[in-house]
């Protein structure tokens, strides 16, 4: 018999008990809907890790630093360690970026600049950490809920702001969007470069011992910027995290710039190391994707500087999933596997209702083959049906407990993630199985009425 | 015996029994329901098997119509031993070959006229743009054309047959079995029947059928039938040329 009349058939038949076979794809469905609900819930867990590394360009990033001189502080394992004790330490300066910017996989090469500042809005201040962001971080998902734009341009003289530190610059009651358009003052340790030869008719231009030995003077810089956009509060799971997480952005150019003095600044000081051009405390170095990060990172590491990102850490999450998301299969399938005696039960049932017609059908010419096919397609419509009002379900549970979820957390004051996700793949795959698993519960059954003898089946009343 | 040589021996003969036999247990005991009869049914003949209750007249026909496999000895259509062929090779002779009739109709309660006779053309894996003519024709032909639509319950027992009879020719078989084909009729309908029978046996227009009736009415089988073969106790007892 044909495909398409074979379906034809079996869906006719169901229709005929249609409250037994009803209740039966109901079964099905309750099993797909629980395998569906856990194993969404566990994928959106997941999602949500993935999110807050991805985001943190723990996935494509390395972080490059000057290699300490004890080994121990390095961090990493031996490996690491054997690697950096062949090569001797460098100097990070522009001659290094040049170099690393031209291995294979890294797309780009940005100085971490970090700095300490006061931020300051009439009438309130607050010390925070200032960091320069690159133009690509618009595009790399790491401002997901920004609230305003991006920097207009490169070098531009604005800022965007983390919403916790805009809460502690404001009034009680403002909204951290109220800062939009705002002008924000800040305060800075300002490197200056020594005058060449000191003029002694102008009082203070003399330079000190100290600021002799650094090569450099400090003073206090101050600089106001517009605030064009607001990243959400740490409380609500999202805004940048990681390697650079900072209460004020700058433009990338206008933070390097500004000629702020950073750690790295007093550490050449105190090693009196020399190199050429401008030297950096870290380098952001980002790879083509997260499988070209372990090959950047050996070669950084083989030109003598410190490497590290968390590549190793991302798969050890991912295979942690992978084991949270089979129990969570195994869990929901379960009700699945009580689903398929409820399929055996039905087919069963209907093979002695239905003994007269098969019957019927083999005096008319159907073969054992037919009559198999025939319940065999009954058991996958059954699962088909049953796997498609399962998802669905499953879906609904999977919304009612993240939207629980959700309330509960605002009622901690806390903002909810999206613990909750429903792929393709997990729609196509539970419905596949509710399939799979109803054609093996119709084995039984199908083969029990394929070999009906005709002769009987036609004297059956 | 070679199938060359069924062939040659087959010519004219639309199936053949040579010293079949269905005997079954039935506790200790051994019921021979059908014992070593040979028989031969021309292309084109109308045979009555005419026979008391449990005299193996079904038992036979179901053996000819390949529902049942013998015991022993061979029955020979189309050049092939049934007892030989494959389950599924069974299916399609039961499908394309020979139409079956029952006493009892058969026909799926929940289907309608068009759907029961559409059942072998869907086994039979007819095209499903040449189906409804075919149906069509195959009601026409039982004079239902206008009751496609009825299900059996809507229909007399009259009408049930004839309905039974088109799908039964929906695959214009070249043998069609009849078992009791009026036991569940009154008299009148009975004979309404069997000229139906004739007349598929012996058309006005185009190639007859052959076709081979149980019947336990000597009245009915002296009207239609060509020859009569009498059984008794699974063997043949009599057996008599009328036409």
């Amino acid at each position: 018999m044909k495909f398409t009349d074979l379906t034809e058939l079996a869906a006719r038949n169901l229709r005929e008990a249609i409250l037994r076979n009803s209740l039966t794809t109901l079964g099905i469905a309750v099993g797909v809907a629980s395998l569906v609900a856990l194993l969404s819930l566990g994928v959106g867990l997941q999602q949500l890790v993935n999110r807050s590394v991805a985001r943190a360009g723990l996935f494509d990033t390395v972080s490059v630093r000057p290699r300490q001189s004890n080994p121990f502080r390095s961090g990493g394992g031996g490996q690491r360690r054997a690697t950096e004790d062949v090569q001797a330490p460098r100097v990070l300066d522009d001659a290094a970026r040049r170099e690393i910017s031209l291995l294979p996989n890294v797309i780009e090469v940005d100085p971490e600049i970090r700095f300490t500042a006061e931020a300051h809005i009439e009438p309130r201040s607050q010390l925070t950490l200032v960091a320069g962001m690159p133009p690509s971080s618009e595009s790399s998902g790491s401002l997901e809920g920004l609230t305003g734009h991006f920097f207009s341009a490169p070098n531009a003289e604005e800022a965007i702001i983390q919403g916790d530190l805009a809460k502690r610059l404001l009034d009680d009651g403002k909204t951290p969007e109220s800062l939009l358009g705002q002008e924000i003052a800040l305060r800075f340790a300002q490197r200056q470069a020594l005058p060449a030869a000191p003029d002694p008719t102008q009082p203070g231009s003399a330079v000190g011992p100290d600021e002799e030995a650094m090569g450099f003077s400090i003073i206090p810089g101050e600089k106001n910027f517009r605030v064009v956009g607001v990243l959400p509060t740490s409380d609500s799971g999202n805004g940048p995290v990681g390697f650079n997480a900072a209460g004020i952005y700058l433009p990338l150019a206008m933070a390097e710039s500004l000629e702020v003095v950073q750690g790295s600044d007093l550490r050449d000081v105190a090693r009196a190391a020399s190199g050429e051009g401008r030297r950096y405390a870290a380098l952001n170095v980002r790879a083509s994707s997260p499988a070209g990060v372990a090959q950047v990172e050996s070669a950084v590491r083989g030109m003598g500087f410190a490497a590290f990102s968390l590549i190793d850490v991302t798969r050890n999450l991912r295979t942690f999933f992978a084991i949270f998301d089979l129990f969570l299969g195994i869990f929901g399938s379960l009700a699945l596997a009580v689903a398929s005696l409820g399929i055996i039960n039905t087919l069963v049932m209907a093979i002695l209702e239905r003994r007269r017609e098969i019957g019927v059908l083999k005096a008319l010419g159907a073969a054992d083959r037919d009559v198999r096919q025939l319940f065999f397609a009954e058991a996958g419509v059954m699962g088909l049906v049953g796997g498609a009002f399962g998802v669905l379900m499953g879906w609904g549970i999977g919304r009612a407990i993240h939207f629980g979820t959700a309330v509960y957390l605002k009622r901690q004051n806390l903002t909810p993630p999206n613990i909750w996700s429903v792929p393709w793949w997990l729609v196509l795959g539970a419905v596949a199985f509710a399939v799979l698993v109803s054609l093996v519960s119709g084995i039984y059954p199908a083969s029990r009425a394929a070999r009906l003898d005709p002769v009987e089946a036609l004297r059956y009343e | 015996m070679s199938v060359s040589e069924v062939h040659a021996e087959m010519n004219g003969v639309a199936i053949r029994s040579d010293r079949v036999s269905r005997h079954y247990h039935m506790g200790e005991a051994l019921i021979r329901a059908v014992d070593q009869i040979s028989l031969e049914v021309r292309a084109g003949e109308f045979l009555a098997l005419l026979g008391a209750s449990g005299s193996g007249k079904s038992t036979l026909l179901n053996l000819l119509a390949g529902l049942d496999r013998p015991t022993a000895g061979a029955i020979f259509a189309q050049g092939r031993d049934l007892a030989a062929m494959s389950s599924q090779e069974l299916a399609g002779y039961r499908n394309r070959t020979v139409g079956m009739v029952f006493q009892s109709f058969q026909l799926l309660p929940r289907m309608t006229l068009e759907e029961n006779v559409e059942l072998p053309l869907r086994l039979a894996e007819v095209p499903r743009g040449e189906r409804p003519a075919r149906v069509r024709k195959a009601l026409e032909r039982v004079r239902l054309g206008g009751r496609v639509k009825h299900r059996p319950t809507e229909l007399s027992g009259g009408e049930q047959q004839r309905a039974a009879i088109a799908r039964a020719l929906v695959n214009q078989p070249a043998i069609l079995l009849a078992d009791e084909p009026t036991g569940n009729l009154d008299s009148k309908t009975g004979e309404e029947i069997m000229n139906l029978l004739a007349e598929i046996h012996r058309p006005v227009s185009g190639p007859g059928c052959t076709i081979v009736l149980v019947t336990h009415e000597r009245s009915l089988a002296e009207r239609c039938a060509d020859r009569i073969v009498s059984l008794s106790d699974g063997s043949i007892a009599n057996e008599e040329r009328l036409r």
